[in-house]
């Protein structure tokens, strides 16, 4: 059970990385690539209906954390204090920013909150990215579980380089959402920024898998004895290959090489810190791992059931909606 | 207590306390618009639909800081209350992932289809959206009372050597029989609010002479529903959950009451300013043996008094004092209000009574104030702990965070939220000072 909770917790935050994603990007992306009031609109309402029900993922994550690993949850939530109150004022921002921008029909009100949904959207991937970063590296967890992780522990090269990549990734991904969403220069100008984001994302994912070996050796030796594993580095290369064959057209297979990119970098993230959570730099025994920081198997089974069974119907009614909201944005009466 | 601890308990008292007035609107209207659209899914009357989009504007706005400041909150049991989460976040946990699973995913995807969606989708699904938003909010009000709940009586536990708790029940946490009566009151408080602004709403339509066949509408739904739920807060669920408080949690219920010593046939004090020092009520008013009755249901119980436990098991009198009979004291003004309305619509003078249109429009706040005072009562009379028997509050802080870095992120929040309020009152000022948006609201569907 403890194990299956480890990769149920993986697969929420892919889901949550692959959805979330977009809007991060889309958010990160427009003000540069979608000009005029009505091509920002468009650019809105290709992710004003969903955003929310993204951004669920996360919440629910983070209550599936408490249940199954609740020691992680302390640990980790209490040690990165700062950053992640830090990143819940970005939440605050960006959710403020794209509900309130269709309130006044002014242009200064607009330009305001455009500029807010910029900044919260791609500082939010940055300090997202930046957190997974530490979590792969390891982080200086005592004997009682707990760390005090300042500002520049946490800013370390590599997890800056894991930032800077999760923003590049999420970035890709939003330019391809639009890629299925516009039409016109809008969707021409997607097209080529996502073609020019495809070149930085290989480039980066190179580095940091190399970065990674140096980090954190025991990765390595991970996909060696658990072959099986390797089906996330493959899906992140079957990615980026895809990518590049949709760089000019098929908008569709563009979404779906950047999600496939997400799927795979999560994947290889989850493989190599497998079986601990939060790896101790200080002493390998005070690490807290898929068996040291579990609820009691009681627990862990309890809640695995009754969350399963919503998850069905979660997955139902996203789709439907997702659905619902297919296809090229028209602007109506009832929008941004 | 220390700094720290401190920090933390302001920080979380400040920011749950801002987040609950969202909720507080979300769930009340929900089920008003909800009710709206199922009127005119069923009549056709354009009226209703008309209604309905207004409030959803209003409720959009709301329910968008409600998420925002939702969020922080989640995670400052992790960040601010690590030794809590620890201690026993596989068994209060047990809901907080349901809460997401089965009412926020509901409710943000039904609240995307039904203010974008009235041109994608058909009729039915257009009209079930809104009970799908109204179900959603509603549920999710009872996924994390249930986490209170057991912070008031913990219960499905085991404790190990540890120190920690471990599940024994999945079952005895989600039906605590704490969180039913507390479920009720607090959703038909919210109810209460959210007839409160409707009639407010309508009152200010009807004063301004604006708007005038949606003021009468807002103003009958705001008084028949109004009437009820400030009937059925006070008796059966203010006094249900009472009885809960006195099973529970006798140490809550004689600071609520400022009882100081133990009594048989003990009075009920009406009013009155509790003197701690000398453990006596000054200037009360009381009526004899009242709070026997209401507590075991017979004028000769014995209630148990402050006074037989220690000092340091005694909550903040004062504060839970007062906001117990702030809490009470509204409820019963709320009662007199409605009653008034009703009263009027029947004689047809509930619209031209200026007077009255007056009084209800600027009652508009007083219920979120009752509905705040209530979890002052709940949290602030649990003290000093934090799970009630097992953990003192002072024991389940981060020991990692010092008390600096948390008055920095309190500050931090206090000025976002002050953004956040002042842009709320804004917005939903402009919505309101805009009005519905058709103007003659009597026409109905072609065709029916
Ligand atoms: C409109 C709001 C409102 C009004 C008029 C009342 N209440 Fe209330 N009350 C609440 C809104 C509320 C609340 C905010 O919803 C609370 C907080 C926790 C809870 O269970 O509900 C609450 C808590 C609360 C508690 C503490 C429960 C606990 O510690 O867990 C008691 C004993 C009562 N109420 C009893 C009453 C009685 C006897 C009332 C008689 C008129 C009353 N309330 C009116
Ligand atoms: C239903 C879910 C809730 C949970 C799980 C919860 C949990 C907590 C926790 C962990 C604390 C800190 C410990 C303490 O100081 O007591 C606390 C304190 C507090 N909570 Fe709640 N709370 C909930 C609902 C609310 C609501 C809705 C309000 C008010 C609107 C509220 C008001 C307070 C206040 C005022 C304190 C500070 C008490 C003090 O410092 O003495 N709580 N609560
Ligand atoms: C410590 C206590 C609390 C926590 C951790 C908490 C957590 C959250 C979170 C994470 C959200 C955002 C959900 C989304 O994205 O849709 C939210 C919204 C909401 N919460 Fe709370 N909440 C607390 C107290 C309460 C209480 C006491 C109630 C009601 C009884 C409540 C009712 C709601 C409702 C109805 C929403 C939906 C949106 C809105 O607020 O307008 N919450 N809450």
């Amino acid at each position: 059970m403890n194990v299956v909770w480890f990769w149920a917790l993986a697969a929420m935050l892919t889901a949550y990385a692959a959805l979330d994603g977009y809007d991060l990007g889309v958010g990160s992306l427009h003000l540069w690539i979608a000009h005029g009031d009505t091509e920002r609109r468009i650019a809105l309402n290709a992710i004003g209906p969903l955003w929310n029900g993204n951004e669920v993922w996360l919440i629910a994550s983070g209550g599936m954390l408490v249940v199954s690993f609740p020691k992680v949850y302390a640990s980790g939530f209490s040690g990165f204090y700062l950053a992640l109150i830090v990143a819940l004022w970005l939440l605050v921002l960006r959710g403020i920013s794209i509900e309130f921008r269709s309130q006044i029909d002014n242009p200064l009100w607009k330009a305001l909150w455009d500029v807010s949904f910029w900044l919260g959207s791609w500082l939010l991937a940055l300090l997202l990215g930046v957190a997974l970063g530490n979590v792969v590296r390891g982080l200086p967890v005592g004997a009682d579980g707990y760390f005090q992780g300042s500002f520049a522990l946490l800013l370390n090269r590599y997890s800056l380089l894991v930032g800077i990549l999760s923003v590049l990734v999420l970035v890709w991904h939003g330019a391809n959402y639009l890629r299925l969403k516009t039409e016109d220069a809008l969707l021409e100008r997607a097209i080529h920024a996502s073609a020019r984001l495809w070149v930085t994302v290989v480039i980066l994912t190179g580095l940091t898998t190399v970065a990674t070996y140096f980090v954190r050796p025991d990765a390595a030796q991970k996909f060696i004895s658990h072959p099986l594993a390797l089906v996330f580095p493959a899906i992140t290369l079957a990615g980026l290959v895809g990518g590049f064959f949709c760089r000019h057209a098929n908008d569709r297979g563009a979404f779906r090489s950047s999600t496939l990119v997400i799927i795979g970098l999560m994947g290889s993230a989850a493989a190599s810190i497998f079986p601990d959570l939060l790896t101790s730099t200080l002493n390998p025994a005070y690490s807290l791992s898929v068996y040291n920081a579990a609820s009691s198997p009681h627990a862990l089974r309890a809640a695995f059931i009754a969350n399963a069974i919503g998850m069905v119907g979660v997955i139902a009614y996203s789709t439907y909606i997702h659905r619902k909201f297919h296809g090229k944005v028209r602007l109506g009466r009832h929008g941004y | 207590m220390s700094e720290a601890v401190f920090a933390h308990r302001v920080q979380f008292a400040f920011t749950v306390m801002f987040h609950y007035l969202f909720p507080i609107l979300t769930m009340g209207l929900s089920f008003f618009i909800a009710l709206l659209s199922t009127v005119h899914f069923v009549t056709g009357d354009k009226r209703y639909l008309a209604a309905a989009r207004f409030w959803a504007k209003i409720f959009a706005i709301n329910f968008a800081i409600g998420v925002v400041t939702g969020i922080p909150l989640e995670f400052e049991f992790g960040t601010n209350w690590s030794r809590f989460s620890s201690f026993g976040g596989g068994v209060f946990g047990q809901t907080l992932p349901m809460e997401g699973v089965y009412a926020f995913f509901l409710e943000s995807g039904f609240l995307g289809l039904f203010i974008f969606g009235e041109e994608r989708v058909p009729r039915v699904v257009h009209w079930l959206s809104s009970v799908g938003v109204a179900a959603g909010s509603l549920l999710s009000g009872y996924f994390i009372v249930a986490v209170d709940a057991w912070m008031q009586h913990p219960v499905g536990y085991e404790l190990d050597p540890g120190g920690d708790v471990h599940l024994k029940s999945f079952w005895a946490v989600l039906l605590n029989p704490y969180a039913g009566w507390q479920y009720a009151h607090t959703i038909n408080g919210a109810l209460l609010a959210g007839a409160f602004v409707i009639g407010g709403v309508g009152a200010f339509y009807a004063l301004s002479h604006r708007h005038r066949d949606f003021a009468e509408l807002s103003l009958k739904m705001a008084v028949i529903a109004g009437l009820i739920l400030s009937l059925t807060q006070a008796f059966p669920t203010g006094d249900l959950n009472s009885r809960n408080v006195v099973r529970y949690q006798p140490t809550k219920l004689a600071t609520m009451e400022g009882l100081f010593r133990t009594e048989k046939g003990a009075p009920l004090a009406i009013i009155g300013m509790p003197d701690t020092e000398n453990e006596r009520l000054i200037d009360p008013i009381y009526v004899p043996r009242f709070l026997s009755f209401l507590a075991y249901g017979h004028f000769s119980a014995t209630v148990e008094g402050l006074s037989i436990y220690p000092r340091e098991l005694w909550p903040p009198v004062e504060l839970t004092y007062y906001a117990y009979h702030i809490m009470v004291g509204l409820g019963t003004i709320f009662i007199a209000i409605m009653l008034a309305g009703v009263f009027l619509l029947w004689r047809r003078q509930l619209f031209e009574n200026h007077w009255y249109l007056w009084i209800l429009m600027l009652a508009l706040p007083f219920p979120y104030i009752a509905n705040e005072a209530g979890w002052v009562v709940a949290e602030v009379g649990r003290q000093p702990w934090l799970v009630y028997g097992l953990l003192k509050t002072a024991n389940g802080t981060s020991t990692n965070v010092a008390a600096g870095e948390t008055v920095f992120t309190t500050l931090g929040f206090a000025g976002i939220y002050a953004m956040l309020a002042i842009l709320f009152l804004f917005l939903v000022g402009r919505v309101i000072h805009q009005g519905p948006e058709v103007e003659n609201l009597s026409a109905v569907d072609p065709g029916r």
